[in-house]
């Protein structure tokens, strides 16, 4: 009986594996089908070969990517300790505070960011108006990293809070009774207990960087592409499904290959704590 | 609690001011009576007004919500009993493979997710012969897939605390099992359930990427409709519509914050007692 109702309960998983199977497993299969085929469906290498013109865009996307994750972390890491640091109650409100601008529509955030670096927008009419040279800055690499930093910051904050909050502050006083010094805690006890937050941190801003196409498009004004543009234009604009699977698969692939350098690095780190010194 | 130091609040309010700088510039100019989002002219309510009279953006609106309660509905039903069956697999290379691809929406890239699932409908179209098949439909089952994991990690860690020899006590004393589940195992993972249907909502509401990919022009959410705005320029109702929805968030947060406080001092109280 017991057996049984074990076994039942396993059935209960069966709904979720067919629909896993045909809307997750499925749709990756025709991804790889549609990069190998042309518009005929014969097997074809063309769109893989097709790949190379867009080396310099992959490039790009991942430079963008990796500086804006980079500057996500070291804004993040400094609030996310503060805000761990403080009263119960102000921390409740400060991460209220920072999940809040999450909640708005991200094309809406990024739209008024146009408006601010825009030309004519807020920040140069401010310059203007107390007499300084208007700067250009819309259109430009910076804005569209400023813009990457500004939507995905606090998915780097909320995970390294989170792991900052469940730190055993047992940990952080033995350390300090055994005679280390503010700096040395911070190297030897906070910082290496952290890393599974950053890790993730920098995976949950990471990703979305490099496959970004809106951000781009309207903060960088489409001068340069990222590879989320390419892959954007040739499923909504162009209608060359192949060639849009085949940059996807790569930039699946890339994304594969960064993650696993990522973790494991990171457990490299679990293993030796003091090392990061 | 040690006092923070008084250059730490200054970071903090910077990096504060730095969030919201943005959304402080939207509701400003919600409120400008200019044409334009780039002149202040004076104070007026005219894009509120203008706003409720734009049948598209509103119907995308009624869209939007309609798309999550469904999607989050099935997404949490679906999740939950599948998190019952996986909790009672062994763990094997086939339990770590399902959550493997169970978490897959969550690792890849939304536009390799949204690329991918488009494909797939596209292909069935063609092959089935149905023109136009994006619209509720897929955006429907695009939105169940990728909020399955978020209801499932919440909810797999709230079974495993659950002592399983309860479902069992029940049995004995005469359950059947699917009674066991409904008055045992079900009122033990509910907070995970919760937290799982809320995740998958709010991710529904929010989600433009994948939607992007799998909708029709007969079917379109509001933020689809934010996107085929900004293409052009703006007219500041999309500002005032963003501002009505910052101001509900605010204000169920409020709420859900002063009864989370309230909830806090009564388990203190308790605890007292």
């Amino acid at each position: 009986m017991n057996k049984n109702s074990s076994l039942r309960m396993k059935l209960y998983a069966s709904p979720h594996i067919v629909w896993s199977a045909i809307f997750i497993v499925v749709p990756l299969i025709m991804v790889a089908y549609y990069s190998f085929t042309n518009a005929d469906g014969a097997f074809s290498l063309e769109n893989i070969y097709r790949l190379s013109d867009y080396t310099t865009t992959f490039l790009r996307s991942l430079w963008y990517g990796i500086i804006a994750t980079i500057i996500c972390f070291i804004l993040a890491y400094p609030i996310a300790y503060i805000i761990s640091q403080s009263k119960l109650r102000i921390q409740t409100t400060m991460i209220m505070l920072a999940m809040i601008p999450m909640w708005m529509n991200f094309l809406i955030r990024t739209y008024a960011w146009m408006n601010i670096l825009e030309d004519s927008g807020v920040i140069n009419k401010i310059l203007t108006t107390i007499g300084l040279e208007p700067v250009h800055m819309i259109n430009t690499p910076g804005a569209v990293i400023l813009g990457m930093v500004y939507n995905f910051l606090p998915y780097m904050i909320l995970p390294i809070y989170s792991v900052m909050t469940k730190l055993d502050k047992n940990l952080v006083e033995a350390a300090q009774d055994l005679g280390a010094g503010k700096v040395s805690v911070f190297a030897k006890v906070v910082f290496p207990m952290s890393v599974p937050g950053i890790v993730s941190g920098i995976t949950m801003v990471f990703v979305p960087s490099v496959s970004t196409f809106y951000i781009s498009q309207k903060l960088g004004g489409g001068t340069f592409a990222l590879i989320g543009d390419v892959i954007e234009m040739q499923f909504q604009i162009s209608n060359n499904f192949h060639f849009g699977a085949a940059l996807s698969l790569v930039l699946m692939i890339l994304i594969l290959i960064c993650m696993a350098f990522m973790n494991r690095f990171s457990s490299n780190e679990d293993v030796g704590g003091g090392m990061v010194i | 609690m040690k006092k923070t130091h008084p250059l730490g609040k200054i970071y903090a309010f910077l990096i504060m001011a730095f969030m919201y700088i943005p959304i402080l510039i939207i509701a400003v100019y919600s409120f400008n009576s200019s044409n334009s989002t780039g002149i202040l002219t004076g104070f007026s309510l005219k894009w509120y007004g203008e706003l409720f009279k734009d049948k598209a953006t509103l119907e995308a609106c009624y869209n939007t919500i309609v798309l999550a309660i469904t999607s989050a509905v099935t997404a949490t039903v679906v999740g939950t009993v599948a998190a019952l069956g996986i909790d009672k697999m062994k763990k094997s290379w086939r339990r770590s493979l399902l959550m493997t691809i169970t978490d897959i929406p969550m690792m890849n890239p939304e536009i390799v997710t949204g690329v991918s699932m488009m494909l797939l409908f596209v292909f069935i179209g063609t092959f089935l012969k149905i023109n136009g098949i994006l619209g509720f439909w897929t955006l429907f089952i695009a939105h169940v897939t990728f909020s399955l994991p978020y209801v499932i990690l919440n909810i797999l860690p709230k079974l495993s605390q659950t002592n399983p020899n309860l479902a069992e006590a029940a049995m004995d004393l005469g359950c059947t099992p699917g009674k066991a589940v409904r008055k045992v195992i079900l009122p033990a993972i509910r907070p995970g359930i919760v937290s799982g249907f809320i995740m998958a909502f709010t991710l529904s509401l929010d989600d433009f990427i994948i939607s992007y990919f799998v909708s029709g022009p007969k079917f379109q959410t509001l933020p689809i409709r934010i996107y085929s705005m900004t293409k052009k320029r703006v007219t500041p109702d999309m500002y005032a519509l963003s501002t009505i929805i910052f101001v509900i968030i605010l204000i169920m947060l409020i709420i859900i914050n002063m009864r989370g406080l309230k909830g806090n001092s009564k388990a203190k109280g308790r605890a007292k007692a």
